[in-house]
């Protein structure tokens, strides 16, 4: 059972991530968005299947639920007829699957060196375990990262600010 | 049988009896609001078909569906019908995680008792404003687009309230789980959260009113400026899918107040706040569940036809500089609480 939905859920991401940057049936970028927010949701569907529930549901929260909706936001209010017409350019569509191809060889060249993954051990997925790690041991990253938010908000704010008369 | 075969086969039990429970709540909360809205505009209301007009649902489900379809020449088709189609499932998949009972034999009454149960339903909530915004962007015409755009704006606002207003009663409670927040509300009237944080319950229910677009927060739909926001361009049973999303979120958020600030499916009078050890126990919580939800929903109906609405700028105002500091000092109060009582 859970093979199977592993499989299902990779499926759906692999497949929706795919449609996101090159969907042959449409270049609107708004479907690409919406696209992009069901290979989220299949990512998460992932974490849950290896316990991290807390992961799970922040990432469908604030990825799908926030940031894809603030893409929507801005592809609805941009004009969309520009983006339409543009095509790839063939230099630049040829190195990105080049670099991808290389990827995708160094990664299953890991994979099979290691011999597949050990066990995975039980993981404490929940909300107590992630917060004792978050501000026991990963104390000092997690003020970076909260330094890092707040630099960004405070530039939003001065970015977006209204001259004054 | 099998364990996993029995939590198939329940789990599954659970889902269908949960998801017709809501739709039949769907259909009489819409004669609800018909016959309250007559009654404070000193009204009759709908009262033809059958009892009292109790049969007035499914005459509208039946007008609803045999109506023709209209779709304009001018949507984005396939938008168009995906977005009634994503405008029901928030309220749906949230019912999820919400206990509606302790037990029934040997099985608890929650769908998923997740250990992250409050992350999900924040999770669900914050994907209802997918429905919206593709409707307005597929309806492809101006006031629909303005109600999707200003939904979207609402929604997110809302969330980071609500969200920031329920940390004060997980802080009490110690744990995510909804079944567990139920179990600390047990014993006791002023053991009931909406005493021990009223605040956070005040923040909650009006970012629940923003969040279900009710008013005195309908700004996606507000008549006198966008005709009928991101739902003008729809007909028939399309229509009817955006009535009953907008009332079977509405329930959902009404559940979830219940869970929240007041006590879930436990009554501190004749015993009823231990889990059931008896089947008419058992039966008496959801009873009791569900009581507690309909009074909810006639509170939200209640306040539609109270207030009137407010003012885009007001509602962003209210939002994000009135709602977002008073939560942050509600959570610091709350530790400093805590932490003074050890």
């Amino acid at each position: 059972m859970q093979d199977l939905l592993f499989y299902v859920f990779a499926a759906v991401a692999l497949i929706a991530g795919f449609l996101a940057v090159a969907n042959p049936f449409s270049r609107n970028p708004l479907a690409s968005a919406l696209f992009l927010a069901v290979a989220l949701v299949a990512v998460s569907g992932l974490f849950v299947l290896l316990h991290a529930f807390f992961l799970g549901a922040v990432q469908i929260l604030i990825y799908a639920g926030a940031v894809m909706v603030l893409f929507l936001f801005v592809i609805m209010l941009l004009d969309l007829r520009e983006e339409q017409k543009r095509r790839a350019r063939k230099v630049a569509a040829g190195l990105a699957s080049a670099l991808a191809l290389a990827l995708a060889a160094l990664i299953s060249a890991a994979a099979l060196a290691g011999g597949g993954p050990a066990d995975p051990p039980a993981l404490e997925g929940g909300a107590r375990a992630l917060g004792r790690a978050l501000f026991t041991d990963f104390l000092l990253p997690f003020e970076i990262v909260a330094v890092l938010l707040v630099a960004a908000m405070v530039g939003v704010v001065w970015l977006s600010r209204k001259e004054a008369a | 049988m099998t364990p996993t075969l029995e939590f198939f086969l329940f789990s599954a039990l659970k889902v269908v009896a949960a998801a017709s429970v809501l739709m039949a709540m769907v259909a009489y909360t819409v004669l609800a609001e018909r016959r309250i809205s007559a009654f404070v505009q000193d009204r009759i209301g709908p009262n033809r078909v059958g009892p009292a007009g109790l049969f007035q649902p499914l005459a509208d489900a039946i007008k609803a569906f045999l109506k023709e379809d209209f779709v304009p020449g001018h949507v984005r088709k396939f938008f168009f019908w995906l977005a009634p189609v994503l405008v029901m499932l928030p309220g749906l998949l949230s019912l999820a995680v919400i206990p509606f009972g302790s037990r029934l034999g040997s099985q608890p009454m929650v769908i998923a008792d997740l250990n992250v149960g409050i992350l999900y339903t924040f999770g669900i909530v914050s994907l209802g404003v997918y429905g919206i915004v593709l409707a307005g962007y597929g309806s492809n015409s101006k006031y629909p687009f303005l109600g999707g755009v200003r939904s979207s704006a609402q929604m997110i606002s809302y969330e980071v309230a609500m969200a920031l207003s329920t940390i004060p009663v997980f802080m009490i409670v110690g744990d995510l789980n909804l079944s567990r927040v139920i179990g600390h509300q047990a014993g006791g009237w002023s053991h009931w959260m909406v005493f021990q944080a009223p605040l956070s319950f005040i923040l909650f229910i009006a970012a629940a009113f923003a969040e279900t677009n009710r008013l005195p927060f309908d700004l996606p739909e507000a008549e006198n400026e966008l005709v009928a926001g991101h739902n003008t361009e729809y007909s028939s049973i399309k229509f009817a899918l955006f009535f009953m999303g907008e009332y079977s979120s509405m329930i959902a958020m009404s559940a979830m107040t219940v869970t929240l600030f007041f006590g879930g499916w436990t009554l501190p009078v004749f015993g009823l706040d231990q889990p059931a050890a008896t089947w008419a126990a058992g039966i008496a919580h959801i009873a009791v569940f569900l009581s507690k939800v309909a009074l909810m929903v006639c509170l939200m109906i209640y306040v539609r036809w109270m207030w009137p609405r407010f003012r885009y700028d007001q509602l962003m105002d209210l939002g994000w500089r009135r709602f977002v500091p008073l939560g942050l000092a509600n959570i610091l109060a709350t530790a400093l609480v805590l932490w003074a009582r050890g």
